[in-house]
């Protein structure tokens, strides 16, 4: 909200400065995010009286003036269309910093005469954007006299009003916090109430209970000129456009004084005014030039015509005032915050009247504010006022909270001495009578209990005196994070250790790429953007998105992962923790060492095997062939412990890739980590390691078998043979091809044996080897190669 | 045998030092040496000799067998150095020429850093850590906060709603996590709760994903100056600087009374050209909020407090536009991310961010 310092000062006698206001008003909970000043611009300008105008002798669309500064004449080149002899306009001098250009002025020839000064136009000062001529001040103040007395200077303040303190979205209840504080006087400035001559002919009734009290005058024979300067200077300072005296006395009540108040062209109005529920589909051209269609619920002020006014929220255009109108009908009511928010949010209405009604306008403030506005317009429009009429009464507003002293410095640690506690409640309007504060009725809808007395008496103290109490912990727990958190952290680690790099996307995709990873449709109603609509139901895809944006921006060669949660239903909880991985381009590039290599479902796997074993996944896992259908259905696998599934990996599938417009294959891999179960505690303590003295020695193997044979069951098959004995298989070549019967593949396996207890004779290493051929040749069907 | 020596040593020393390979110095060895050798048919010779005669000889001869042996060894050691030189000049590199590719320095995303940095500190202070779902509902995102339908601050946070599920929206704050902490019943209380937050907003201070941390405490004797106290501390270890100013400014959140914005300034505020910066916000949690979590007000208080993950990371570590965080470029992720074993530790330091660019 923009607070001028002269409307302020209305309100509040100080001679501090707009520093220390500003600073005080931040202090006590009014943040001041800005300080608007024009004086400082403005200081160096001087009223400047044209004597003289002559035709530049070499330019036509220039004259050449002289210009009377009270002092001396200055010879000035000037280009406005404007000018004439005995205007008084606002004249820089050499040396005078131009904010427009933010240069200073210099002596000048041109086209061959010399000019001594410039005579300025609005933009040039920056007042405003007006550059059509030069200022025109037509002011009765002599040459030579600051433009800073001439034009209106103004300090801004920009004031971050919180949404629960409705008081101070008017300039009095921010003047009556600073008063508090003790940086000045607190002036409410409440005219005398008119008493009214006549009768009203308009009455009102309410008959919706969200409005409480209406408060009406006829006010006749007015004249709707402009409202007088000052009252323009403050609403402009305020942000709001003069419009016209009657809407400006409106205007200027709602930000001086939080009163919303409404004005109606009496001559437009039939019969009585009746505050009621609007029905469905009445209609309302509204004077933000839009039409309304209204439901019920809504409460309006109407007349035998129909709707008239959006209570709360705005009036109409047919009953609005013009320059014409001459018999007005003042409205004063109070509506419930909540039946206002809710009207506003419906018919997406923004206006000054409404924000202030839903933060809660003093529900005392009806006759009051009726009685300023009347006052207001009797002094600047003239007329003559009825005897106000009212239907409905004063809400309910008192509260009384009994307080006990001590929980200020329960909840703050700081001490306040109980009279400066009464005295800052007492100043903020509340009354105190023993430990029982009755609550302002401005304060009606914020000051409910005694943690909120609380928070008044110690904003207003400050916290300069807040002690600083050490937290230490009594006793410090073992590890902070829960063993599911531990995982997070230490697959992240595992996971760029083993060279992905960590991305964080959204949690949100497009609903369309999300039918390709079985989508649970859990769809927002509202996504920021029409490709972010849907909760993603798996990590792969929006990793595909990342993949696809490197690509387009070269970088062919993407590894990427992200730990985070995937969505499998509306209900809040179930989502479940996923790390997911993406490789796409080279894994090892070209280079003069070694031949590049793409990457393959092989890295993915390991990847995958990375993270299972950073969360200490047991070692019992199987691979398996059954995979989402997002993954190639030959180039993928699955990891199980048992019947659960506790991860995936491999090629994506090429339609998938299509679908994200990625032209190179890419591998992934989706490791479940709530899927797999926490390790057993089993104590810290390793099990002894017992190092055998005996040298270990290997036998390589190579078997033929059918192609479709799993090499993983051919090394079950060998480890299986000796389990004590067998400590490594390896496969170091598979190949199928020409020398191989069609349908047939070769695997070569290379077998290490450790002798236990004493060195195997070569009867006992053949004995071995026999046993692994026959075997493998029992379980798979493979044959020994010759 | 002097005169059989003299005819033969001067012949003898000229082929050693003339030969030219192992195998030729090899074949002069067995000619002089060797079991048929010239010199040691010289030695057999001498077992015809007196005795007298045989010392003499002998003496003379074992000199010359000597000398012979260690030029012949000389030779030997020369011709292999030789050899070894030549070997190794054949076998020189272009060290100049790069190393095998790295494949094995992935990056940790900054939040993800900042926050396992934030998680070190509160485990000093003995918080321990709260989770709370993505997708929450009305009750613990808005309502048991104070914050009833219709109330204001609710357009404060531009909610994502979800579809067909009324009441049921994407958290726009951490908060929720104090309800649920609270509702299980079990006090005292000392929680942080990191996480995805979410709000209808996008700009470039705006993502409408964004990360929050909330802190909460609730025993019989919190007030505001442990709040103070432990933020103080906290910014202190974080941003690893004694320079911290912070200022508690009144503010508004319907589910803390009093309710502040905390600032900061000092050295901090200046490096980005600002007196003071707004950090977070936090106060003692509202008795309401207490009420609705069933624990009683005139028994329990406490403060609560929740900042921007994503603001300190940008903060601390100079990164300009939050936009970026959720690019997944892989330039931004390896200049700005770190490395996998730069573990935040109290030990050896919060802030991870020397040496490796």
């Amino acid at each position: 909200m923009k607070v001028a310092l002269s409307w302020l000062k209305h309100y509040l006698k100080t001679n501090a400065s707009p520093a220390e206001i500003a600073d005080k008003m931040t202090i006590i909970g009014l943040e001041v995010e800005e300080i608007a000043d024009n004086s400082a611009a403005l200081a160096p300008f001087i009223v400047g009286e044209i004597k003289a105008k002559e035709k530049h002798p070499n330019a036509d669309r220039l004259n050449v003036l002289t210009v009377w500064t009270g002092k001396e004449t200055l010879q000035i080149v000037c280009g406005a269309p404007n000018c004439y002899v005995g205007m008084k306009s606002v004249l820089a001098r050499p040396g005078d910093l131009i904010p427009k250009f933010n240069e200073k002025l210099e002596k000048g020839v041109i086209r061959g005469v010399e000019s001594q000064g410039m005579m300025c136009a609005e933009d040039e000062i920056g007042l405003g954007t007006d550059h059509e001529g030069i200022m025109d001040l037509k002011t009765d103040k002599p040459a030579g006299t600051p433009i800073t007395e001439v034009i209106p200077c103004e300090i801004v303040f920009d004031v971050n009003v919180t949404p629960n303190r409705g008081d101070c979205f008017g300039i009095k209840g921010i003047a009556r916090d600073l008063a508090a504080t003790g940086i000045g006087e607190f002036v409410s400035n409440d005219p005398e109430p008119v008493k009214g001559t006549f009768k009203s002919p308009i009455d009102v009734r309410i008959t919706d209970n969200n409005c409480k009290q209406f408060v009406g005058r006829y006010i006749r024979g007015v004249k709707n000129g402009s409202s007088p300067a000052w009252m323009q200077e403050r609403l402009i300072a305020a942000g709001l456009r003069p419009i016209s005296a009657l809407v400006d006395i409106t205007n200027y009540l709602n930000i001086g004084e939080c009163r919303p108040l409404h004005v109606f062209d009496a001559d437009k109005l039939q019969g009585n005014l009746t505050v009621r529920s609007a029905q469905n589909g009445e209609k309302l051209a509204a004077l933000d030039e839009r039409e309304y269609t209204l439901s019920e619920g809504q409460v309006v002020i109407a007349d035998d015509a129909g709707v008239q006014s959006i209570g709360g929220v705005m009036g109409g255009t047919p009953t609005g005032c013009t320059s014409d109108t001459v018999n007005v009908f003042l409205e004063s009511a109070w509506f419930e915050p909540l039946s206002v928010a809710k009207t506003g949010r419906d018919l997406n209405a923004e206006s000054d009247s409404r924000q202030r009604f839903e933060r809660g306008v003093d529900p005392a403030s009806c006759i009051a504010g009726n009685d300023i506005a009347t006052r207001l317009i009797l002094d600047i429009c003239g007329g003559e006022a009825s005897e106000p009429v009212m239907a409905g009464a004063e809400p309910n507003w008192q509260r009384t909270i009994p307080f006990d002293w001590d929980q200020v410095k329960r909840l703050t640690g700081i001490d306040i001495a109980r009279s400066e506690m009464v005295s800052t409640l007492e100043k903020l309007g509340f009354r105190v009578n023993g430990n029982d504060i009755s609550i302002p009725s401005w304060r009606f809808n914020d000051i409910r209990e005694s943690a909120d007395l609380v928070e008044e008496i110690v904003r207003i103290h400050g916290l300069d005196d807040l002690p600083v109490s050490t937290m230490r912990a009594e006793k410090l727990p073992i590890t902070m994070l829960m063993p599911a958190q531990k995982r997070e952290v230490a697959v992240r680690r595992a996971l760029a250790a083993n060279g992905l790099n960590q991305a964080i996307t959204w949690s949100f995709m497009d609903s369309k790429l999300a039918q390709y990873f079985n989508s649970k449709n859990i769809r927002i109603a509202n996504p920021i953007a029409s490709d972010l609509d849907e909760m993603r139901p798996s990590l792969v895809p929006n990793l595909l998105s990342a993949v696809k944006r490197n690509q387009d921006r070269g970088i062919k060669d993407v590894q990427l992962f992200e730990v985070g949660p995937e969505f499998y239903s509306l209900i809040p909880g179930e989502q479940r923790l996923v790390a997911c991985g993406v490789r796409a381009g080279s894994y090892t590039p070209k280079h003069w060492l070694q031949p590049g290599r793409a990457v393959d479902a092989f890295d993915a796997k390991s990847d995958a095997l990375t993270a299972l074993a950073a969360i200490e996944a047991p070692a019992n896992l199987q691979i398996f062939r059954n995979v989402p259908s997002w993954y190639h259905p030959g180039r993928a696998g699955s990891i199980q412990l048992g019947k659960n599934i506790v991860a995936v990996f491999g090629e994506i599938h090429p339609v998938v890739l299509k679908a994200f417009d990625i032209k190179t294959p890419v591998c992934a891999f989706e490791v479940y980590l709530d899927a797999v179960p926490q390790p057993k505690q089993k104590g810290k303590a390793l099990k002894a390691i017992k190092l055998s003295p005996f040298m270990p020695l290997t036998r390589d193997f190579a078997f033929v078998m059918d192609k479709n044979v799993d090499a993983s069951k051919v090394i079950a098959t060998i480890q299986n043979v000796d389990k004590t004995r067998i400590t490594d298989v390896s496969v170091f070549d598979v190949y199928e091809g020409d020398h191989l019967e069609a349908g047939k593949k070769s695997l070569a396996v290379q077998v290490t044996i450790q002798p236990i207890d004493k060195t195997m004779t070569d009867t006992e290493i053949e004995t071995l080897s026999t046993q692994i051929v026959n075997m493998v040749t029992r379980n798979t069907g493979a044959v020994l190669r010759s | 045998m002097q005169q059989q020596i003299n005819d033969m040593k001067p012949d003898l020393l000229a082929a050693i030092e003339s030969a030219s390979d192992l195998t030729t110095l090899d074949e002069i060895r067995v000619s002089a040496l060797g079991k048929n050798g010239r010199i040691t048919a010289l030695m057999k010779g001498l077992g015809a000799l007196s005795p007298d005669e045989r010392k003499q000889a002998g003496q003379i001869l074992n000199t010359f067998k000597t000398e012979i042996a260690n030029a012949l060894e000389a030779k030997k050691q020369a011709l292999e150095t030789a050899v070894l030189n030549a070997r190794l000049a054949s076998e020189s590199v272009d060290v100049t020429l790069p190393t095998r590719p790295d494949t094995h320095t992935g990056r940790i995303h900054p939040i993800s850093q900042v926050m396992e940095e934030m998680l070190t500190i509160f485990a000093q202070m003995g918080f321990e850590l709260a989770e709370g779902p993505d997708i929450e509902d009305d009750w613990h995102n808005f309502e048991a906060l104070n914050i009833p339908p219709s109330h204001p601050s609710r357009q404060m946070q531009a909610t994502f709603f979800m579809e067909n599920a009324p009441g049921t929206i994407l958290r726009t704050q951490t908060s929720g996590v104090q309800i649920r902490t609270m509702e299980k019943g079990k006090l005292p209380i000392k929680i942080v709760a990191p996480g995805r937050t979410y709000r209808c907003d996008y700009d470039a201070t705006h993502s409408p994903m964004f990360h929050q941390i909330e802190g909460l405490v609730i025993d019989k004797t919190t007030n505001l100056s442990h709040l103070k106290g432990v933020l103080e501390e906290f910014m202190k270890l974080f941003f690893e600087t004694d320079d911290v100013v912070l200022r508690f400014r009144p503010s508004y959140f319907p589910f803390t009374e009093p309710s502040y914005e905390a600032d900061v300034g000092g050295a901090l505020a200046k490096t980005v050209g600002k007196e003071w910066i707004e950090l977070l916000g936090c106060g003692m949690v509202h008795p309401q909020v207490l009420r609705n979590c069933g624990i009683d007000p005139n028994e329990y208080q406490g403060f609560a407090f929740g900042c921007g993950i994503d603001r300190f990371a940008m903060l601390k570590y100079n990164i300009p536009d939050i936009r970026n965080f959720f690019e997944s470029d892989m330039r931004w992720i390896r200049h700005y991310g770190f490395l996998p074993l730069d573990v935040p530790t109290i030990t050896s330091g919060l802030s991870m961010n020397g040496g490796k660019k």
